[in-house]
């Protein structure tokens, strides 16, 4: 069982440049503790001190922001993409 | 500070403080806040002064100062200094006393506010050894960028909702840009733009350029204050879909008071939104700094944003100014853009129609005093979004080459005047 983490710029510094990750874990908040395991001081860019997503951090689960889904408690099965993405600008 | 920055000190994460150099980058590394430019405020108030601006042509380029390039501008030297109208027909279909518009539907080259974004995005661009421009767009921010990459000689690349209207399209094609429509809305067209930025080394503007980009929105507001002759206005009503414009108007009002150039009564800030897409009116009606995403459903496309970045910063301004937010039904758009039209004979697209008909309903609730005085932020043009009253605004009279057809014609309508 394993889905694919895609590492926005900001933080590919810590994953060592790399641009995608695989994790096993079975939702979207598991999958953060496991990228924590493996690149220590990853989460604190993403969450913030009460737990919830950092308001400038969307994440994706195959192309749907996780606020429609079930935020941190989205589940995650093989071959699901996640993406970690900025906000952006309007346009 | 590096002498090629021109006024600009650093930019700085909105959230944390963190500096970052000048370059092509537009979020904290540290919690992904957005980044912006910070400024030498002591250096731009010794040349940015009431007689350097007598001397200076009319575009936004003559409040160079506050616009963040290190050199001189080189791409849309001749956007902005859009006329801004007394509305008197309007302010009483309004119901307030006094109405202004600041009418961007008229703004070199492409016919929106956007040209102001793109010439300060574009030249930045130039400085920084970029070659190929793009953005992610709802359609007129893709014009734009494609006119005036056009004109500088530069490659473009436009991503756009595939469903958007067809003379926006067109209008994007006809400059050679390489038009690229993505079967999704807006959020997602900006998803996917996010992770081509960081593949590609092409200067996004609304992605890795967004700091210096979104600078651009503040000449609207230099604008109408120099127009109203250094006094700001009581009350402004902005268009929002990410939020931006809103926050970077007021923005420009305050380094205008910062600068001593406008008076230092503070100008009350207001957001009008498509009920259709409305996740920063909503949240706050609510009266809450943080707003759920929304999967839009409006025909104003251009503000159809469900995922507003500068949504929380919005709610901000609007709070500590005291001003309020509202939304309006795609028949309201409607009706207000032929208000504007018959009114004051502006045509403007859905976007200025939510403007309008927000405002009106602003005022209705007295959230905007009916004895005070308003700026309506008109930022795009009608001619782009036909489609969206197409069959609402009648259809002509056909008849015959014939005097007595003319007539018959005038004789059936009692309302017509025949002298």
């Amino acid at each position: 069982m394993a889905s694919t983490i895609r590492i926005p710029t900001p933080l590919r510094k810590l994953t060592n440049d790399q641009e995608t990750i695989g994790v096993e874990s079975d939702t979207v908040g598991g999958a953060i503790e496991e990228l924590e395991g493996k690149f220590p001081g990853i989460k604190e860019r993403l969450v913030d001190e009460e737990g919830e997503i950092r308001r400038f951090v969307n994440v994706y689960v195959n192309e749907e922001d996780i606020r429609f889904l079930e935020n941190q408690d989205t589940p995650l099965k093989d071959g699901d993409d996640v993406s970690i993405i900025p906000a952006i600008a309007g346009g | 500070m590096n002498k090629d920055s021109g006024f600009m000190k650093a930019l700085k994460c909105r959230e944390c403080g963190r500096e970052y150099p000048l370059e092509a980058t537009h979020v904290c590394e540290f919690d992904f806040g957005p980044l912006e430019v910070a400024y030498d405020y002591d250096k731009i108030k010794k040349t940015l002064t009431k007689d350097a601006l007598s001397e200076r042509p009319q575009t936004m380029w003559r409040f160079r100062e506050l616009l963040p390039i290190a050199g001189e501008p080189t791409v849309g030297t001749g956007v902005g200094y859009t006329p801004l109208i007394k509305a008197d027909r309007l302010a009483k279909w309004l119901g307030i006393r006094e109405a202004w518009v600041k009418n961007d539907a008229v703004n070199y080259p492409t016919l929106s506010f956007k040209d102001r974004v793109v010439s300060v995005a574009l030249s930045r661009a130039r400085e920084l050894g970029f070659t190929t421009v793009a953005c992610a767009s709802t359609g007129n921010l893709a014009n734009s960028v494609a006119a005036n990459a056009a004109s500088a000689g530069m490659d473009s690349f436009v991503f756009i909702p595939a469903d958007l209207e067809k003379g926006k399209i067109l209008n994007s094609l006809i400059y050679g840009a390489r038009v690229v429509g993505i079967r999704g809305h807006y959020d997602e067209v900006n998803r996917l733009c996010a992770e081509i930025a960081g593949k590609y080394g092409w200067a996004f503007v609304n992605v890795n350029m967004r700091p210096y980009y979104a600078e651009g929105s503040k000449s609207m507001a230099f604008e109408i204050a120099e127009q109203l002759n250094w006094k700001l206005p009581q009350h402004t009503v902005v268009p929002m879909a990410s939020g931006s414009l809103l926050t970077k108007i007021h923005k420009g009002y305050q380094e205008l008071i910062k600068l001593g150039l406008a008076n230092d009564t503070q100008p009350t800030v207001h957001g009008a939104q498509a009920t259709g897409c409305s996740p920063i009116s909503a949240a706050f009606k609510e009266g809450k700094d943080f707003f759920k995403p929304v999967k839009p459903n409006t025909i104003a496309k251009s503000l159809a944003i469900g995922t507003p970045a500068d949504g929380f910063y919005a709610l901000k301004v609007m709070k500590e100014t005291g001003g309020a937010s509202d939304d309006v039904s795609d028949d309201e758009i409607r009706d207000a853009m032929k208000a504007l039209a018959e009114c004051e004979g502006i045509f403007t697209e859905t976007a200025g129609g939510v403007t309008v008909g927000s405002a009106k309903k602003l005022i209705a609730s007295g959230k905007i005093p009916a004895e005070d005085s308003v700026v309506l932020c008109v930022t795009g043009n009608g001619l782009k979004t036909l489609d969206a009253v197409q069959g609402h605004v009648g259809k002509p009279d056909e008849i015959k080459p014939s005097l007595r057809e003319f007539e018959a014609l005038i004789e059936s309508d009692s309302k017509i005047k025949t002298k």
